[in-house]
């Protein structure tokens, strides 16, 4: 094991999201300022107390499709007159997480102490009443000329392939291919998550749904239908991560980290990978477990991307709780992943059914079950341990979570 | 399904990636190549992965490959446009290891026809100043 697991001088010791709905028609400051808030308050902190901020993607991500980029750090570090010793942002890295493992690498470098991470949406009030938007314009019709894009989006976007909803696809197809996975594969992962749905509160789909349901949806792009898709959202999530030495200041129950996963093997690519039925998260995933003697069988709950369903599958393959090309086995029936079953996942909707925010709501969910606060659909036995997960397309970052300081 | 797919969005032309879109024009499908060491190098970046030499050449592929992957799209992003079918195509230039991959799309072959493994070869549209390739099943 690596000497030094620089990442346990951290935890997360606040923990804030604010309310989170469909065309709220609130702007993304406002909806920043209140998770900030609300992580801040809970970390027992003030803002004075803030020294440093740090966010996915930042301002500069915000023309990919509407309301996709929350407000940079400039923007937050001025509505809230914070004085900060580190900051930074970016959409480059291992995933939306890569924000939080940021702050707790500048916490362990002692360039901070307490950094205030934010991740905002506003989806569904940018994208108004219209249907789900491509990217790059595309779908933007009208008059101006055909949309022009550079960089990697060029060899996607004028073939039609204009979501992820399209490159991801193309993965379950090839794992479909190669493994006999089929759509009641991926359907269970999207009752299950509806399932847990319908215990929060803040959720956007609540309503039950059957695998009748789910294999009668239309169709998006074969073999993905409406409800293997996120739901775009508006809302942001925020976290504090600490230095340890605050932890027993926390108010309530600090959060460890145990381990983070940041590799990247192989091409960072939506169609260029080789094997496209294994995820970029494989490396992340190795390197995060050799940075801990925790194993899978030690993790409580697992809250794993579902941008798409696919994405999902491909997680719980790469980071080992059954072998690439399992996965169908594994999700038969649904039981091991459900709140009751040895691999609790997603347990607040994940993004297909509590809504997309972008990775953090599954980082947040990971708190509230590791503090007992879940409610309903808390985990039961006090889970002390849980994998999260993030990106999963080109790129990937994934986490190990504890009750306590690790 | 759409037979030809209205160009919706097209690549903005630089000189790293001018001759590939362009390269339609004659018919011929060009990829970079490593004119020291043979490597083909795609999408194009000017330098070759293999050796880091920059002496890498556009250079004429025989157009036919296999589908990898692809996606029957029904998502009407684009509002007034049909099914039709996005693949990866694996250039038979290229490897299992090092595969030689372009995302386009398959034009004519019905949506239930379409399968992994199937040959396909190359022929483009024009779109302003651009030539996409596109593929068709190799009867
Ligand atoms: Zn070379």
């Amino acid at each position: 094991m690596t000497s030094r697991i620089g990442e346990r001088d951290a935890v997360i010791s606040g923990i804030g999201q604010s309310e989170v709905g469909r065309r709220l028609g609130r702007t993304a400051m406002s909806l920043t300022v209140d998770a900030c808030v609300d992580a801040v308050t809970d970390a027992g902190l003030t803002m004075g107390d803030i020294d440093g901020l740090a966010s996915y993607p930042g301002g500069v991500m915000d023309g990919l499709t509407p309301g996709f980029g929350g407000p940079g750090t400039d923007a937050v570090q001025d509505a809230l007159r914070l004085d900060l010793n580190w900051h930074g942002a970016g959409g480059e890295g291992p995933a939306q997480i890569g924000a939080v493992i940021n702050a707790a690498i500048a916490v362990s470098a002692g360039l901070a102490r307490h950094v205030l991470v934010y991740r905002t949406v506003w989806e569904s009030t940018a994208q108004g009443s219209g249907r789900r938007q491509g990217i790059g314009g595309a779908g933007s019709g009208g008059g101006g000329g055909v949309p022009r894009v550079g960089g990697s989006l060029q060899y996607l976007l004028p073939f039609g392939a204009v979501s992820a909803a399209n490159w991801l696809a193309m993965n379950a197809q090839r794992h479909f291919h190669t493994y006999g996975t089929t759509r009641e594969t991926l359907g269970e992962i999207a009752l299950n998550n509806r399932r847990n749905a319908g215990l929060n509160p803040k959720a956007i789909f609540r309503d039950p749904m059957t695998m009748d349901d789910y294999l009668g949806a239309r169709m998006i792009t074969t073999p993905l239908c409406l409800f293997d898709c996120d739901v775009p959202v508006d809302g942001s999530t925020a976290f504090v991560v600490s230095h340890r030495e605050h932890a027993s200041d926390v108010p309530g129950i600090a959060v460890g980290i145990n381990a983070v996963g940041t590799a990247l093997h192989g091409r960072p690519s939506w169609d260029q990978r080789p094997d496209m039925e294994g995820s970029p998260l494989a490396a992340a995933a190795d390197a995060m477990w050799g940075r801990t003697e925790l194993t899978c069988a030690d993790v409580d709950t697992a809250q794993l991307y579902d941008g798409f369903s696919i994405i999902t599958l491909m997680a719980i393959e790469a980071l080992g709780f059954c072998a690439v090309g399992e996965a169908k086995d594994y999700l038969a029936d649904g039981r091991r992943i459900s709140l009751e079953g040895e691999l609790p996942l997603n347990t607040a909707g994940g993004q297909l059914s509590a809504g997309r925010l972008h990775g953090f709501g599954l980082l947040h969910e990971a708190c509230v079950q590791l503090r007992g606060q879940a409610g309903e659909r808390q985990v039961q036995g006090e889970p002390e341990v849980a994998v999260v997960a993030n990106g999963g397309g080109p790129i990937a970052g994934t986490m190990l979570v504890t009750r306590g300081a690790a | 399904m759409e037979d030809i797919l209205p160009a919706r969005v097209l690549p903005k032309l630089d000189p790293q990636n001018r001759r590939f879109w362009t390269s339609g024009e004659d018919g011929r499908l060009r990829i970079e190549r490593c004119t020291r060491c043979g490597t083909w190098i795609h999408p194009p970046t000017g330098t070759c992965f293999a050796c880091h030499s920059s002496s890498v050449e556009p250079t004429a592929v025989s157009g036919r490959g296999t589908v990898y992957s692809f996606t029957i799209n029904h998502q009407p992003w684009f509002g007034d446009i049909g099914p039709y079918c996005v693949v990866l195509v694996d250039l038979e230039e290229g490897s299992d290891a090092e595969p030689l991959r372009i995302t386009s799309n398959l034009v004519g072959t019905a949506p239930d026809d379409v399968r992994i493994g199937m040959g396909v070869e190359v022929f483009f549209i024009e779109c302003d100043d651009v030539w996409l390739p596109q593929f068709r099943e190799v009867r």
